[in-house]
């Protein structure tokens, strides 16, 4: 074996065993909780807590709606600034970057001072405007991936060109949107659909500070009076993401192939 | 005269201090088929997208069959177009690709099925409806984006250079194609290409476009044998130009170097004195006397290439050169170099360019 080749193997193994083992040991730790015996008795207990059903509920809700918020903003503004404001590419780029930068928490004590109950603009008067405020600060905290998996989608396709030939054969801007750019990024919309589902399935700082049922304080709640308990949760949430990546490289295969190659 | 179908009128187009197009104007019969003919930046792009409406005019107006359409937008136009980079929908099968003009325009599915049935062998690729862009030729794919643009039976057919990305073998066989079914259907339609065979073998007639300008329209004929301009006589085909002196300007007598040559009636304007700009077709000059030929000037032969069936001599004359062909005939020898030649030709044949 030629030396180089030995020293992949090693880094590999060693980049291994730096994720795996922690994520083996918290399998380990998660199923020890009846003493002397591996049993999924934290996950039956996790699994039957009625709050663990809601505020997963309560998350998957908040995801969807935030990746349905996510698709109506991110779709068209990447779409026009390809069409017809390319000079404004790196301005949104750095915008849509922002959230990475500013914590979650300066981003929701500003909601919080901005949308009080006294403020022209009361979502946190009412649990629905509270429920809102929440949808679209998370659709905030995603922005960086949803926009950067929209604009490699639209890069792979010849925007210009497309919208120009629907546009001849008669189409509006929605159909043009609707049946032809979409379709042909729906895979790239859909990775960020996934990365955002991860995200808010997860999150803990707004939720907790605009007091919704979510399931990351459910997870924090759970992580500072449990022992196994947490474990199993975090095995859980894992599973999810992973389970989130997986379909994006399923979906993948299913991308509309380029066709605008030479003869 | 009756009222053309296509009517472009002191068509401008300017990006700030920048004029892309100046002041076109041209009236296309209705079934006729016009090729914008020119080099890259000439403008004949960005005129063909003021007709689909993909730029607005800065100056003029356009007019389809007696409608002004200058500020519609595209989707109101009802104009075909095919595009260099096919811009077929990914995502579409064939048969969808074909069927989404007809769906936009609300056409019943059981009419908007048959009609695509209809395009499918009228490109005669019935068996690729449940195809996806990727899987076909790039041939295959401007004949699907030809069959999608004629579909929704519009008043008028752009096509763009539709092509330049294919290779030469399909070229010719697509644009010979494109023309039979443009034939067949009576569509008025405009081409646009630099490729001056192409332009030249289907063409009503050709707008030849330099710096903005419609340079000359004219048939692909009068355009190839009495071009307007120096740019068109060298833009289309191959040309030799001279440099003669005009002798005597009533009688029409041209200096080449030392020897003279009779143009009677083409020194319209010209003074005796005055330098001209000659050109000679190479397929107008014979080596040596030939009947027929009227006018003769004698030279040194400082070029010949052996091409096979053909042998391609340089002749020069004085500061001109003049190339011309010969056909290989294997009786005779090729010239050599060095040699003192005469080449004929028929005054006639011979250009002055303004």
């Amino acid at each position: 074996m030629k030396s180089g080749k030995f020293w992949a193997w090693v880094i590999f193994i060693v980049g291994a065993a730096y994720f795996f083992i922690p994520l083996m040991a918290t399998v380990e730790f998660s199923l020890r909780m009846r003493r002397g015996v591996h049993s999924f008795d934290a996950y039956q207990i996790v699994l039957g807590d009625a709050r663990f059903q809601s505020t997963f509920l309560y998350s998957v809700i908040a995801a969807i709606f935030t990746i349905i918020l996510g698709i109506l903003i991110v779709v068209p503004a990447a779409y026009w600034i390809r069409l017809r404001l390319p000079q404004l590419r790196p301005i949104v780029e750095f915008i849509t970057l922002l959230p990475l930068v500013i914590p979650a928490i300066v981003i929701v004590f500003g909601y919080i001072r901005m949308y009080g109950s006294n403020s022209p603009l009361p979502f946190l008067g009412s649990n629905m405007g509270a429920n809102a405020l929440l949808v679209i600060g998370y659709a905030t905290l995603s922005l960086p991936y949803m926009y950067r998996a929209v604009d490699t989608g639209l890069r792979t396709i010849d925007v210009r060109t497309l919208t120009e030939a629907a546009q001849i054969l008669g189409a509006g801007w929605s159909t043009i949107v609707g049946r032809v750019i979409l379709p042909n990024v729906l895979i790239a919309v859909l990775s960020g659909a996934f990365l955002t589902f991860a995200i808010v399935i997860g999150e803990f700082t707004m939720a907790s500070l605009l007091n919704r049922p979510a399931f990351g304080p459910y997870l924090q709640n759970i992580g500072a009076n449990r022992a196994y308990e947490p474990a199993a949760l975090a095995i859980i949430a894992f599973a999810i993401t992973w389970g989130c990546m997986s379909l994006i490289q399923i979906l993948s295969r299913f991308a509309p192939k380029s066709a605008n190659r030479p003869n | 005269m009756a009222e053309p179908f296509l009517s472009i009128q002191h068509v401008r187009k300017s990006y700030g201090a920048n004029t892309v197009v100046q002041d076109f104007s041209l009236d296309v019969e209705p079934g006729e088929f016009v090729s914008f003919l020119g080099p890259s930046g000439c403008g004949k792009t960005t005129v063909l997208r003021m007709v689909a409406g993909f730029e607005e005019p800065s100056a003029g107006k356009i007019v389809v069959a007696g409608k002004d359409i200058t500020r519609l937008k595209p989707n109101q136009r009802n104009v075909g177009m095919v595009f260099q980079a096919y811009a077929l929908f990914p995502n579409l099968t064939v048969a969808q690709n074909i069927a989404f003009g007809l769906k936009v325009a609300g056409m019943p599915k059981a009419d908007a099925d048959k009609r695509v049935a209809e395009m499918l062998d009228m490109i005669k690729l019935p068996q690729m409806a449940d195809r996806y862009p990727y899987q076909l030729s790039g041939g295959q794919q401007q004949r699907i984006a030809l069959a999608r643009a004629i579909a929704p039976k519009p008043k008028l057919l752009l096509l763009d250079e539709p092509l330049s990305a294919l290779d030469a073998k399909v070229r010719v066989s697509l644009r010979e194609e494109i023309r039979s079914i443009q034939k067949k259907l009576g569509i008025t339609t405009i081409f646009v290409t630099h490729d001056q065979e192409e332009a030249l073998s289907i063409s009503d007639r050709i707008a030849v476009m330099y710096g903005g300008k419609a340079e000359q329209v004219a048939t692909p004929f009068e355009i190839y044998n009495r071009p307007a301009t120096k740019f068109v006589a060298n833009f289309v085909g191959t040309l030799n130009v001279l440099e003669g002196k005009v002798t005597d300007a009533a009688s029409g007598k041209v200096q080449v170097n030392t020897q003279e040559v009779e143009l009677k009636g083409k020194l319209n304007g010209s003074k005796s004195g005055d330098t001209l700009a000659l050109a000679l077709r190479p397929e107008a000059i014979s080596l040596g006397r030939q009947p027929g030929r009227d006018s003769s000037l004698s030279g040194e032969i400082s070029e010949v290439h052996f091409l096979g069936s053909v042998i391609r001599v340089r002749v020069g004359i004085g500061g001109n050169t003049v190339s011309l062909d010969t056909f290989n005939n294997s009786a005779t020898p090729p010239p050599a170099v060095g040699e003192k030649a005469e080449i004929s030709f028929s005054s006639g044949d011979m250009l002055v360019l303004h």
